[in-house]
């Protein structure tokens, strides 16, 4: 069901990004489509009643160097939670470019609306 | 000799972060950095040619943490992208005089190779996605590197499209995780293979084909393409058609479907269609143009169109179980072909950025008679055209020969036709480029035109000789089996290819 929700965000976001005129709508349906697919990556590796994965001394057997099975299954996964924190860098830096676009060709065209902004063919 | 494979994308990175710290008085040093930057990495490419290795960040062992591989495929793309940045390079220390801000651009320059080396060098699909989007950012901010009208317009489009097909990528690396449990390449080839398909990663596996395809801008997710690739400053056009669309689409794309998801005949038709619908669609519209760069970039749609269809027809010998000879030979076209749209398209496209900076236009109605003007230039177009067209003997002939006895011998004949067909097609746009542009009358606003000096000249002239010889590349027995084999292999061994990376 969750998982049904995310995929209906990713469409409307590009839904957004795909069918609105304005350039600033259509940046905010890129932003849509990358926080559904963030937040699907979160929701990999959640599940109910699971702890944080940081380990406790007392979960950490010293003479095996292994981790206590009890803690493997209740811990949720870190490593998209890695892979989410560099994903919403890179969103970052994309849509700071893309939002200095938008702003330089308003300056060029006095206009947000891209049917009006069409100097290229085609 | 072992070369450390992160020297690949820390060189350019750490040169792209310092660049942009030169002001106006250190501009000739800043061009004489990058410049020495991208030879250096010619000659590391050059040197790492037939020698295979993993590179562990980190000390990591490989399930746990990020890798590098340097395989056959990897090397063709390497050697690449390296001949073509280093002459777009020499060709910018005098082209891009008349932009302000020249430290920026050879700053994003460099970034944006830094990105394509670590996307072919990357050996888990996450990294993949990191380094092409630092290359891809990198080349939507050049695209618009000239702050007007057209340019604004042209990068905004294939920033949209750039980024919703990033985010199909993202969306087909998570749901690749949440199936197999592994980022590293090796290990979901192994998954699966074990498990075999099912739906979420076909999910998976359409994203990654709509998102690569919109990357290496396959008909029909082509729109962007001739507006970005025209408005970018010529030696970015010959990067972005030369390697970029290769690096980050095509490479992708194969990588993923013969060494991770493995070949299967509905994948293979597939590849095909894209790759006829590019070769045809991309063929006709730009015999149609009368902007210089406009009908290059179209071309460059239909070329890429031939090494698609190179690799798919091979996915579908390979799934159908046919003589593996045939396969390879349709692969060896495909990657040749890619090698050879490389160097010849970058040259084109250099050529165009030298006419414009001589003549102040695009436009091909407006030229003519610029032959006697520029005798270099026309050289340098006509070696490139000869190659693209098909002319023997230079090596586009030998690349599109390739293709057409691979579709024969596996009794495609029809595909042989078209192959022919659009190669008829690609000659008559370039005799409209040489009939408008070189020869003819010379306008009367165009007498004072000269050649342009420098360097210039020697990006131009290294970049011909080189497209005159790479028929050597396969002809060359020695040399075939150094460079082409190893990157035919790892395509026609599939899903075996990189299980050895696998610790026991």
């Amino acid at each position: 069901m969750a998982y049904t929700l995310c995929f209906l965000l990713f469409m409307i976001g590009l839904y957004c990004a795909v069918v609105k005129k304005n350039m600033v709508k259509i940046v905010l349906g890129i932003m849509i489509m990358e926080y559904a697919v963030n937040l699907f990556l979160i929701m990999l590796g959640y599940f109910h009643d699971g702890v944080a994965p940081i380990i406790d001394r007392s979960e950490f057997d010293a003479q095996t160097q292994t981790v206590t099975a009890q803690f493997l299954n209740s811990s949720v996964d870190p490593l998209p939670q890695a892979l989410v924190l560099t994903s919403i860098v890179i969103s970052l830096g994309s849509l700071a470019l893309l939002i200095s676009i938008c702003i330089r060709t308003y300056e060029k065209y006095g206009t947000f609306d891209i049917t009006e902004i069409r100097r290229l063919r085609g | 000799m072992n070369i450390p494979l992160p020297m690949f994308v820390v060189v350019p990175l750490v040169a792209a972060f310092v660049l942009p710290a030169f002001g106006r008085r250190l501009k000739p040093l800043a061009t004489l950095i990058a410049n020495l930057v991208t030879l250096f990495l010619l000659v590391l490419a050059v040197a790492s040619v037939g020698t295979p290795a993993v590179y562990e960040v980190g000390g990591w062992s490989i399930p746990l943490g990020i890798n590098m591989v340097l395989d056959g495929l990897s090397s063709l793309l390497l050697l690449a992208i390296s001949v073509v940045s280093a002459a777009a390079m020499l060709f910018s220390a005098r082209y891009m005089e008349q932009y302000t801000a020249k430290p920026k651009y050879l700053s994003l320059f460099l970034l944006m190779v830094a990105g394509m080396n670590g996307v072919v060098l990357s050996g888990d699909i996450f990294n993949l996605y990191v380094f092409l989007e630092i290359a891809s950012i990198a080349s939507y901010a050049l695209v618009g590197f000239g702050c007007e009208h057209e340019e604004l317009e042209a990068s905004f489009k294939y920033m949209v499209l750039g980024s919703i097909a990033s985010a199909f990528i993202l969306f087909g690396v998570a749901l690749v995780y949440a199936n197999t449990g592994s980022l590293n390449m090796a290990y979901i080839a192994d998954a699966i293979g074990r498990m075999g398909t099912n739906v979420g990663l076909t999910l998976a596996l359409s994203l990654f084909i709509a998102g690569f395809g919109l990357k290496a801008a396959l008909v029909p997710f082509h729109a962007w393409l001739p507006d970005a690739h025209p408005s970018a400053p010529a030696p970015i056009s010959a990067m972005l058609s030369g390697v970029l669309i290769k690096a980050l689409g095509v490479y992708a794309l194969a990588r993923l479907i013969f060494n991770l998801f493995g070949v299967s005949v509905a994948l293979g038709w597939l590849l095909v269609g894209l790759g006829l619908a590019s070769m045809i669609a991309g063929g006709l519209l730009a015999i149609g143009q009368w902007d210089f760069k406009r009908l290059l970039a179209y071309s460059s749609i239909s070329q890429i169109g031939y090494v698609i269809l190179g690799l798919g027809l091979g996915a579908l010998l390979m799934a159908q179980n046919a003589n593996p000879a045939w396969a390879a030979l349709a692969i060896l076209g495909g990657l040749f072909h890619l090698a050879n749209h490389a160097v010849y398209k970058s040259l084109l496209f250099l050529t165009s950025g030298s006419v414009e900076l001589a003549t102040g236009t695009r436009e091909m109605r407006k030229m003519g008679g610029l032959g006697d003007r520029m005798p270099v230039t026309r050289a340098a177009c006509a070696v490139a055209s000869a190659s693209i067209a098909g002319v023997p003997p230079f090596p586009g002939f030998w690349s599109k020969l390739i293709l057409v006895i691979a579709a024969v011998q596996a009794g495609f004949y029809w595909i042989a036709v078209a192959i022919v067909a659009v190669a008829v097609c690609t000659l008559i746009m370039y005799l409209k480029v040489h009939r408008y542009v070189f020869l003819g009358e010379l306008p009367p606003d165009l007498q004072t035109v000269r050649e342009n000096k420098g360097s210039i000249l020697f990006a131009m002239a290294g970049l011909t000789c080189v497209c005159a010889l790479m028929g050597l590349l396969v002809l060359v027995p020695s040399l075939r089996s150094s460079v082409l084999d190893p990157a035919v292999s790892v395509l026609t061994d599939g899903v075996q290819s990189s299980t050895h990376l696998m610790s026991p």
